[in-house]
C-alpha cells in the first residue's frame, strides 16, 4: 500500500515536471525576444528539473541515490540562474533592439551589467 | 510598453474585452521612433560604405560577379547542385544497403561477441586488477591506442598555441610604440581593443559568490573521478574534463590575474609536458615487459582497493592532468591569446 502511494505521488511529480518542460519549450519557440525566451528556458532548468528529480526521490525512498539526486537539484539551482543572469547581462550589453522589446531607462543601459 | 503587451493588445480578444469594458481606444505615444531613426541612419551609412566598395576599380570581386552573371557559370552551378544531390542519395542508398547485411540485433553469434570481449569480461579483473572493465581495456589491453589519443590532445593544444599565442612582451610593446608614432599618436581601433585591460575582466558579484561555493566541489569531484577511475565509471578523460571546466569557471569569475597565481604558463608547460613524458615512460615499460614476456614488477593489489590495479591509477591521473590543461589552454588562448 505504502509503495503504491509513493509510486503515485512520484509519478504525479514527474508528470508535472514533464508538463512544465513542455510549456517551457512552447514558450521558447513562441517568444521572439532573447530575455523572454531565456525566462522560458530557465523554467525547465529549475522547476521542471526539481519536479522530475523530486518524483524520482519519492519513488526511490531513503537511499544514497536519493541524496545524489538531491545534490543534482542543488547544483542545478545554483548553476542555472547564474548562467541566465550572465546571458541577460550580455544581452543588455550588446543588443541593438533592446528598446523595441522592453522598457528601460536610458541611464541604466550599458552600465556595470556584466 | 513591452512587446508582449503590444502583441496582446492587437489580438481580437483584447479588443473585444476593451470594447466590453468601454475603454476608449488609446493612441499611445511611440517611444521607439527615435530608435528606429537611429537604426535607419546606421543602415544608410552601411549602404554608403557598400557602395564605396562597388566603386573600386576592377577587383577580383567584380570579375567574379561578372563571371557569375554569364550563362556558363549558371549552368555549371546547376550541374553541381544536381551532382551533389545525386551523390547524397547514392551514399544514403549504399549505407542503407549495408544495413541489410548486418546480423540481427542482439543475436549471440554477431562478430562483436567473439572471444576478445569474453576474455575482457572474464579475465579482466584478474589480469589488470580493475573493477571497471572499460578502464582496464583502454589503459591496459589497448594502452598504446590511448597513448596515441593523449598525443593527439597534446598536438592539438600545440597547434592552437602556434596559431593564437600572443605574448605581450617587449617586442610587441616596441612595435606598438612605433606604430602609434607613425600614426601620429593615434592608436588604431584594433590595438586598443586587443590591449585594453578591460578585455580581461572578471565576473560580477553573483558569479563570484557562486564560483566560490561551487569551484572547490567541482575540483574535488574531478579528483574523485580521476582517482576512482579503475573502480567506477570515469577515468582520465572525464575527470580531466571536469577539472578543466572548474578551472574555466574560476577564471571566468575571478579573471586571469588571480588564476595566474596558481596556474600560469610555466606551470602549464611543466604539467603538460611532464605528464605526457611520464605517461610515455609508463607505456614504454609496458611495451618492454610485454614484448619480452617479463612479468611486471608492479603489484596488482587486492581487487576493489583504491591502491590497486598496478599502473592504471597513475596513468589515469596523468591523462586527467593532460586533458584538464588542454581544455583550459583552449579557453585561455581563444579568450586572451595567452595564459
Amino acid at each position: 500500500m505504502m509503495e503504491w502511494i509513493r509510486f503515485i505521488v512520484g509519478g504525479l511529480c514527474i508528470l508535472a515536471g514533464i508538463a512544465t518542460a513542455a510549456i517551457a519549450v512552447y514558450g521558447l519557440f513562441k517568444f521572439h525576444f532573447a530575455m523572454n525566451r531565456m525566462h522560458a528556458a530557465a523554467t525547465t532548468d529549475t522547476l521542471g528539473i526539481l519536479l522530475v528529480l523530486l518524483g524520482l526521490i519519492v519513488i526511490r525512498g531513503a537511499a544514497w541515490d536519493a541524496l545524489k539526486l538531491a545534490l543534482i537539484i542543488l547544483f542545478f539551482w545554483f548553476a542555472s540562474p547564474v548562467s541566465s543572469h550572465l546571458i541577460a547581462g550580455l544581452e543588455v550589453e550588446i543588443s541593438d533592439r533592446l528598446p523595441e522589446n522592453c522598457e528601460i531607462e536610458e541611464e541604466e543601459r550599458g552600465g556595470d551589467a556584466s | 510598453m513591452s512587446r508582449i503587451r503590444k502583441d496582446y493588445e492587437k489580438t481580437k480578444t483584447a479588443k473585444f474585452l476593451s470594447f466590453v469594458r468601454g475603454d476608449k481606444p488609446v493612441v499611445e505615444e511611440d517611444r521607439t521612433e527615435e530608435w528606429r531613426r537611429r537604426v535607419e541612419e546606421v543602415a544608410e551609412a552601411d549602404a554608403a560604405e557598400n557602395a564605396s566598395y562597388l566603386e573600386l576599380p576592377d577587383t577580383d570581386l567584380q570579375a567574379d560577379r561578372r563571371l557569375t552573371r554569364m550563362g556558363g557559370m549558371r549552368v555549371m552551378r546547376r550541374i553541381y547542385y544536381a551532382l551533389a544531390l545525386l551523390m547524397c542519395f547514392l551514399i544514403v542508398g549504399l549505407l542503407i544497403l549495408n544495413i541489410a547485411y548486418m546480423p540481427p540485433f542482439g543475436s549471440a553469434d554477431t562478430p562483436a561477441n567473439n572471444e576478445v570481449s569474453e576474455r575482457y569480461l572474464e579475465k579482466g579483473g584478474e589480469e589488470t586488477g580493475v573493477v571497471n572493465t572499460v578502464t582496464g581495456m583502454i589503459l591496459q589491453y589497448r594502452a598504446f591506442d590511448t597513448f596515441g589519443e593523449t598525443n593527439v590532445l597534446f598536438i592539438g593544444a600545440c597547434s592552437v598555441i602556434i596559431l593564437l599565442l600572443h605574448r605581450e612582451g617587449e617586442k610587441d610593446k616596441r612595435r606598438l610604440q612605433s606604430e602609434s608614432v607613425s600614426d601620429g599618436g593615434d592608436e588604431s581601433e584594433w590595438t586598443r581593443v586587443t590591449y585594453n585591460p578591460e578585455y580581461d575582466r572578471k565576473g560580477d558579484a553573483i558569479l563570484q559568490t557562486i564560483a566560490k561555493l561551487v569551484v572547490p566541489i567541482i575540483f574535488l569531484f574531478g579528483l574523485y573521478i580521476l582517482l576512482n577511475g579503475h573502480l567506477s565509471p570515469g577515468g582520465g578523460f572525464s575527470g580531466g574534463a571536469v577539472l578543466g571546466a572548474g578551472l574555466i569557471l574560476y577564471n571566468q569569475a575571478f579573471g586571469f590575474r588571480r588564476t595566474e597565481r596558481f596556474f600560469d604558463e610555466k606551470i602549464y608547460d611543466i604539467i603538460k609536458v611532464g605528464s605526457l613524458c611520464l605517461y610515455a615512460m609508463v607505456i614504454a615499460y609496458y611495451l618492454f615487459t610485454g614484448a619480452n614476456g617479463i612479468p611486471s614488477i608492479v603489484p596488482l593489489g587486492r581487487l576493489g582497493d583504491i591502491l590497486s590495479s598496478g599502473l592504471i591509477l597513475p596513468i589515469n591521473l596523468l591523462v586527467g592532468l593532460e586533458v584538464a590543461c588542454t581544455m583550459y589552454a583552449f579557453y585561455a588562448l581563444f579568450r586572451k591569446g595567452s595564459f
